[in-house]
């Protein structure tokens, strides 16, 4: 086995999640109603045998506090392992100082002090499956300084947008990395995934650091692309899921309702873990109806529910339909409402609003804690 | 060590054969029950609720699973510092060889050296095969302000079946006249719930001279409470108004199951204030598919339903599939209802696969079915 320690970036300057941002970072994201974005990236990491985790946030860190706690519920011994939440300065002056090397700098010293020699970097605002322990080996054995993860994709032309694309020779050696414009449908899409030895990682922070106020690690390593040896490393699961807008956070979660693609992301011998709430099973109360949708624990279904995520605790009244809709923790529906390509946030109560449709391309989003 | 002011002891030895198949490689309290828990879920939860730190579970039948299912307590919270769930099978001491436990009062003389570490004032005896919320610390308070040297949880139950139960009676104030275990003619409702509370300081006498008196059958019910009450102690009983439920047969363990889909009963799980804690599955959220009918069930993470669900309770990781149907049924972790098959009134065990089109269980069965084995689909 290869040592190396993990880290799980915050969204750099690229991602915005209109609302559902104003609350959380996107790793405290609620995901598929029991998980939240940041179990996948830990999961994955714990998974691989790699059990020194440090979770960076900026910003409105208490759910992800919360949620990670100490990390038993990782898998991740609590004597030889540690996952750390490590914060920095988020700065208010322009959100183009808000860079993945801003982060680290504030952090140096912890990343300095770590004793594997080396590191996966992964962030905490996508979703898939990936041993990082192969990676690892493929990185050592081919001799590279840096192997990049990518997703190969023939929906680059709609979905990913924000993202980096590789681009690559033959020698599959990263020739640049730029953002997906979404003029191509085939494109490489870079999942923010590094591998490199401890050393690399404190080298680039540092020239970084001299070149540009505003440079994340791509950048240094796209001015770098002739000097190093970087290399891609293709991504070899078919779910790969990116959450850069709510139109994104949307679809990953609905896409999820096959239950075939489902299966693909989550197997017995990979599981993903999170925090449990300790809610009881659902309940489906007579009259309640449901189709294809993924209900949590904890729910109480008195009316219609399709195609449909609905979270933990959430109380779907008599009369209500929920179509198209993602439904967060402890919301309540209300009698005889009726929505349709809903966002609705934790908290939030639908009572006296009986309709509420947004086309699929531009799903409505409810906030946290709001009462219509 | 912090001080102890109340201990719990889970009588968990049993093997419940009245539960047939079920309990052929578990014992009773790690039989699985409402979707996602365990019968000894609910008194491991209950002390976690009711402040008691230390719990001590007394294994015997079948415990591998129980064993490693309740160590450390994590399950609970109950993993503090000085804290913890603590499994405890007869052991070979220095001056005794290995020895079963002899009886339920005999598995606790057996551990006094272990209730004397923490040096309680008061003991907490449960059993493992109970389905209710009960709290625990206003039990006490009752026992404390009645300065009783022993307090026992008492249900009415319907006359007409007193006499299947330990009846304790009374004498209008709770105080404990007699005891009468499965009276022929009873003279109260007032069952035992198998609860009890003991002043430590009394009850370690009692267990000590109990252990080697040839007469004994060393059980709480059939000689420690007589001998309390012969020996003139203060006995009261503590009543008990909530859900209670002995899940020790097929029939009993179904029903229970199903008073969970009923909207009035008085066992509500979904209760924030008092959750019932238990292993936590690395499962998806449940699946409902395209074609499924989900009317009237409860269904827990994990499970994958295609087919038509009518009153019953799913647990975790059941598959049912597409044209099957599931009636007045409960369907146990893992188990599998093939395409056109059709469950009813059955209570389908572990992992067990019920193949294509294969009929169980009838709408006027007088008990319900247990499906223990693997049933054969029907080309």
């Amino acid at each position: 086995m290869i040592n190396a320690f993990g880290i799980v970036t915050a969204s750099n300057g690229r991602y915005h999640v209109q609302g559902m941002e104003d609350y959380r970072p996107i790793g405290a994201f609620s995901f598929l109603g029991r998980y939240r974005v940041v179990d996948f990236p830990v999961s994955n990491l714990s998974n691989s045998g790699i059990d020194r985790i440090q979770v960076y946030v900026s910003q409105n860190p208490r759910s992800l506090a919360e949620h990670l706690s100490y990390g038993q519920h990782y898998n991740i011994n609590a004597k030889r392992g540690k996952l750390q939440l490590l914060f920095n300065q988020d700065s208010r002056v322009n959100d183009i100082y808000n860079t993945d090397i801003a982060a680290f700098m504030d952090n140096l010293e912890v990343i300095e002090r770590m004793q594997q020699p080396y590191v996966v970097i992964t962030p905490g605002n996508m979703i898939f499956k990936q041993d990082f322990q192969q990676l690892l080996q493929q990185h050592v054995e081919s001799g590279a300084d840096v192997t990049l993860l990518y997703h190969k994709t023939d929906k680059a032309d709609d979905w990913y947008r924000n993202c980096a694309v590789l681009d690559l020779n033959r020698q599959k050696g990263v020739k640049s990395i730029h953002l997906n414009d979404g003029s191509a449908a085939n494109r490489n899409i870079f999942m923010d995934t590094y591998v490199m030895s401890k050393k690399m990682l404190i080298h680039l922070i540092h020239e970084a650091k001299k070149r540009s106020s505003i440079f994340n690690l791509s950048d240094i390593l796209n001015l770098e692309s002739d000097s190093l040896d970087i290399r891609g490393a293709q991504h070899k699961g078919s779910y790969m899921a990116a959450i850069y807008d709510l139109l994104s956070y949307y679809r990953a979660n609905l896409e999820l309702l096959n239950y075939e693609a489902a299966h693909q992301l989550f197997s017995s011998d990979w599981p993903i873990y999170t925090q449990t709430t300790d809610s009881s099973p659902v309940h489906y109360y007579e009259g309640a109806s449901v189709v294809n949708s993924m209900v949590a624990n904890g729910t109480s279904v008195y009316g219609t529910v399709e195609n449909s995520v609905v979270g933990r605790g959430v109380v779907i009244k008599k009369g209500a339909v929920v179509k198209n809709c993602l439904i967060l923790g402890h919301s309540v529906i209300g009698e005889d409402v009726h929505l349709e390509n809903q966002i609705v946030d934790k908290w939030a109560k639908i009572l006296n609003v009986k309709e509420l449709k947004a086309d699929p391309n531009c799903p409505g989003y409810i906030r946290r804690s709001d009462v219509l | 060590m912090s001080k102890n002011e109340m201990l719990a002891m889970i009588l968990a030895g049993g093997r419940g054969s009245r539960l047939k198949d079920l309990t052929n490689k578990v014992a009773k309290p790690a039989v699985s029950f409402g979707g996602k828990y365990r019968i000894v879920d609910f008194p491991l939860s209950n002390c976690a609720n009711s402040g008691i730190d230390v719990v001590g579970v007394l294994t015997q039948y079948e415990s591998v699973l129980l064993n490693s299912y309740v160590a450390g307590g994590k399950n609970w919270g109950l993993d503090t510092r000085d804290g913890g769930v603590f499994v405890l099978p007869p052991r070979e001491k220095a001056d005794a060889n290995l020895n079963v436990y002899r009886g339920t009062a005999d598995a606790i003389s057996q551990n006094i050296d272990f209730i004397d570490q923490y040096d309680p004032d008061y003991l907490l005896i449960l059993s493992g095969d109970h389905i209710y919320k009960m709290d625990y610390d206003e039990m006490l308070s009752y026992h404390k302000a009645n300065k009783a040297d022993a307090t026992i949880a008492v249900i009415g139950v319907p006359m007409k079946e007193a006499s299947r139960f330990g009846i304790m009676n009374t004498d209008g104030n709770g105080h404990i006249t007699e005891f009468e275990e499965k009276p022929a003619h009873p003279k109260s409702n007032l069952a035992s719930m198998g609860i009890y509370i003991f002043s430590w300081k009394v009850i370690r006498k009692l267990l000590t001279a109990d252990k080697d008196d040839p007469n004994s059958s060393h059980d709480f019910g059939k000689d420690i409470i007589p001998r309390l009450l012969k020996d003139g102690r203060t006995l009261m009983a503590y009543e008990f108004k909530g859900y209670w439920k002995d899940v020790g047969t097929i029939d009993s363990l179904w029903e229970a199951n199903m008073d969970l889909l009923d909207d009035k009963s008085k066992l509500n799980l979904d209760d924030d204030s008092w959750k019932i804690y238990t292993e936590d599955a690395p499962e998806l959220p449940q699946y409902i598919g395209p074609e499924a009918k989900v009317d009237v069930a409860y269904i827990t993470q994990g499970c994958h339903i295609e087919g038509e669900l009518k009153h019953s309770v799913i647990f975790t990781n059941v598959d049912v599939e597409k044209g099957a149907r599931v009636i007045d049924s409960v369907l146990m972790p893992g188990a599998v209802v093939d395409e056109g098959a059709v469950v009813t009134r059955a209570l389908v065990a572990n992992n067990v696969h019920i193949g294509k089109g294969a009929v169980v269980g009838s709408a006027d069965s007088e008990n319900i079915l247990l499906v223990a084995k693997n049933v054969k689909g029907v080309e």
